[in-house]
């Protein structure tokens, strides 16, 4: 018990202390890099709670490919990072200002939040004994049964997001040869070989 | 010392803040408003995990892994959006996006 909760203060310290440097670093690659090691906390955070297969989803599919594509876009570019920071100050007041507010109606509201009667009862579907099924397979289990549809939809707006982004980023540009495939084919001998009355000495 | 629930609302309210202010304090660097827009859904994530484990029930995770497919859905168009837009003005200053006079 000690050591869960130790390891929950670890977890939650870093979490917090990387979002903050994501926000406040100079570098957008520090902050990306920041941003890493915060989904890697929440991923052990969810661990100590019990939820694997969300962990596992945060540090797979994040991780692996959404800050990887982070990293990419903000490598690619190449931006006067320096110039872009240099209105922060102006920022940090009105900003600060605003986390505070923010954090005492949120604090509010959790200090005055109580379950309500019978919200206990009115679960929609209960998690199985930890001893009967994993996590991954009590979601997958309730997954591809109830809420078959919403996964799908999911699908479908991955695959509407990917042809966007495929046809917003995509150009044709107008100084690169490109194999034409169609007038290969239809070369012939006729057309291939053509004859030129050249003056002798010059060139064509 | 036992942790609750209180203990992860707690740092997702954290974080969720975090990512507000980030927003905020980096008004000119769209790279990192997108960025605190994924603390924010991070926030929101933790705080879906932990009543579901709370209350013992798995919609919660379920909704979890919806959140994440919109969530990497807005990071590939924003991304796309932003180098798109690189690519015409060759700089990602927030305040240079007014072509349209919005």
């Amino acid at each position: 018990m000690v050591i869960a909760a130790l390891a929950f203060y670890l977890f939650a310290g870093v979490a917090v202390a990387s979002a903050l440097m994501v926000t406040l670093s100079r570098n957008p690659v520090h902050s990306v890099l920041w941003l890493i090691l915060t989904f890697f906390s929440a991923a052990g955070l969810f661990v100590i709670m019990g939820a694997e297969f969300v962990a596992m989803l945060l540090v797979i599919v994040y991780v692996g490919a959404v800050m990887v594509l982070f990293l990419f876009v903000v490598m690619m570019m190449d931006v006067d990072f320096a110039e872009l920071k240099s209105g922060m100050t102006k920022y940090i007041r009105i900003g600060t200002l605003l986390g505070i507010v923010l954090l005492v109606e949120l604090v509010t509201a959790i200090g005055i939040w109580a379950f309500p009667e019978g919200a206990l009862d009115m679960r929609q579907a209960v998690t199985p004994a930890p001893g009967d099924v994993e996590n991954t397979v009590a979601i997958g289990q309730l997954l591809y049964t109830k809420y078959v549809y919403l996964f799908q939809t999911a699908g479908l707006i991955l695959l509407v997001a990917m042809i966007g982004a495929i046809v917003l980023t995509m150009r044709h540009r107008k100084d690169v040869k490109r194999q034409n495939i169609i007038e290969q084919i239809y070369r012939d001998a006729d057309t291939a070989i053509e004859l030129k009355d050249l003056e002798s000495g010059q060139g064509l | 010392m036992t942790i609750g629930l209180e203990q992860y609302l707690t740092v997702a309210a954290m974080l969720f803040v975090i990512g507000i202010f980030g927003i905020f304090l980096n008004r000119k660097n769209i790279i990192v408003i997108l960025m605190s827009i994924e603390l924010v859904l991070l926030a929101v994530n933790i705080n879906m995990v932990a009543f579901s484990t709370h209350l013992g029930d798995l919609v919660g995770q379920v909704f979890t892994l919806f959140i994440l497919t919109v969530a990497a859905a807005e990071a590939a168009i924003g991304l796309a959006i932003l180098v798109v837009f690189y690519r015409n003005r060759g700089a990602i200053d927030v305040e240079d996006a007014n072509v349209m006079k919005g």
